[in-house]
């Protein structure tokens, strides 16, 4: 399946779930936020989530900051 | 005595609130927060690197359980952006809470005031704990109340330019005028700024550069410290007033 995820285009997505998603990136759900076509995924709703061909996900931490 | 601020039942430790960015690297973050004695520390909202996910996290080094992180909107221009960015920070989060920057223009940093009203009007409906980022303009402070903000956040003068406290009559009225804490954001320099926005009476400061970008930023971060301690005291004690001529401090009588 092709995702394009924080802004970068990758062809070869085996996950079908925000939660497949972000274990196949070696990403702890904890500490991030997930957008999926603009709208929020809640973390309640990550194994739940499905992703089609063509969706753009948006993953998003905290970084220092003022 | 007890001298803590609480704004909408969240008690803070302290009255210096620390941003964790532009420091060499996560290690100085922690021990410049460590030694300012804050309990707040600001963060930004950015793209989780999905490539190399060996880089260390930020929280690794900043617990939560210890700090109150308090995500920006930093870097954004627009309301439809400060919007996004602070539902995501609150679902990649822990509260509420968030200090909203609508930045409209690149060199100066200030903000575009109008979507900053928008945007407070628009969390604060869906139960945001909102800090608008916003001029030392008194009409504006009384706008972003009107709008549902929890605290109001004064510039003391542009972001990182540690210029100081530009307008201290502003902040005064400001602090006459405004209901709710009013937490100075931005532009101080060093400890005497610092003091002065505390003296004036305001509930807290909030520095990022002015730390981070110090020669030795953990030092400055314990004159910080004692700044904010200082000018709080020197509020509350009440300072004398300004006099054009001198009052001797020693007694005329017994002189010979």
């Amino acid at each position: 399946m092709r995702l394009t995820i924080n802004g970068e285009t990758r062809e070869d997505v085996a996950a079908s779930t925000v939660a497949e998603l972000l274990g196949e990136l070696k990403i702890q759900p904890g500490r991030v936020a997930v957008e999926v076509n603009l709208t929020i995924v809640r973390k309640t709703d990550y194994g739940s989530f499905s992703l089609k061909d063509g969706d753009a996900v948006e993953i998003v931490s905290f970084v220092g900051g003022g | 005595m007890k001298d803590r601020l609480a704004i909408r039942g969240i008690e803070f430790g302290s009255r210096l609130w620390v941003g964790t960015g532009k420091y060499k690297d996560f290690e100085e973050t922690k021990k410049a927060i460590e030694a300012s004695g804050t309990d707040v520390v600001t963060v930004a909202v950015r793209r989780t690197n999905i490539t190399d996910r060996k880089s260390e996290n930020l929280l690794d080094y900043i617990d939560p359980k210890k700090y109150k992180i308090l995500p920006n909107t930093a870097g954004c221009y627009t309301v439809t952006d400060a919007v996004r960015y602070s539902r995501l920070a609150r679902e990649a989060g822990v509260s509420d809470m968030i200090k909203i920057e609508v930045i409209g223009d690149e060199k100066t940093l200030f903000p575009d005031v109008i979507g900053l009203l928008e945007a407070t009007e628009t969390l604060a409906k869906e139960g945001f704990i909102v800090f608008p980022y916003t001029n030392d303009d008194p009409i504006m402070a009384r706008r972003l109340v009107d709008a549902g903000a929890a605290a109001v956040m004064p510039l003391a003068a542009p972001i990182g330019s540690g210029l100081g406290i530009r307008n201290p009559y502003n902040l005064k009225i400001i602090l006459e005028t405004i209901p709710v804490p009013i937490i100075v954001d931005a532009g101080v320099g060093t400890a005497s700024d610092v003091a002065i926005a505390m003296e004036l009476g305001c509930d807290a400061v909030l520095l990022n550069t002015a730390i981070a970008g110090a020669k030795d930023p953990v030092m400055m971060a314990g004159a910080m410290k004692h700044a904010v301690l200082a000018g709080r005291l020197a509020f509350k004690a009440g300072r004398i007033p300004k006099k054009l001529y001198a009052t001797a401090s020693s007694p005329i009588e017994g002189m010979l």
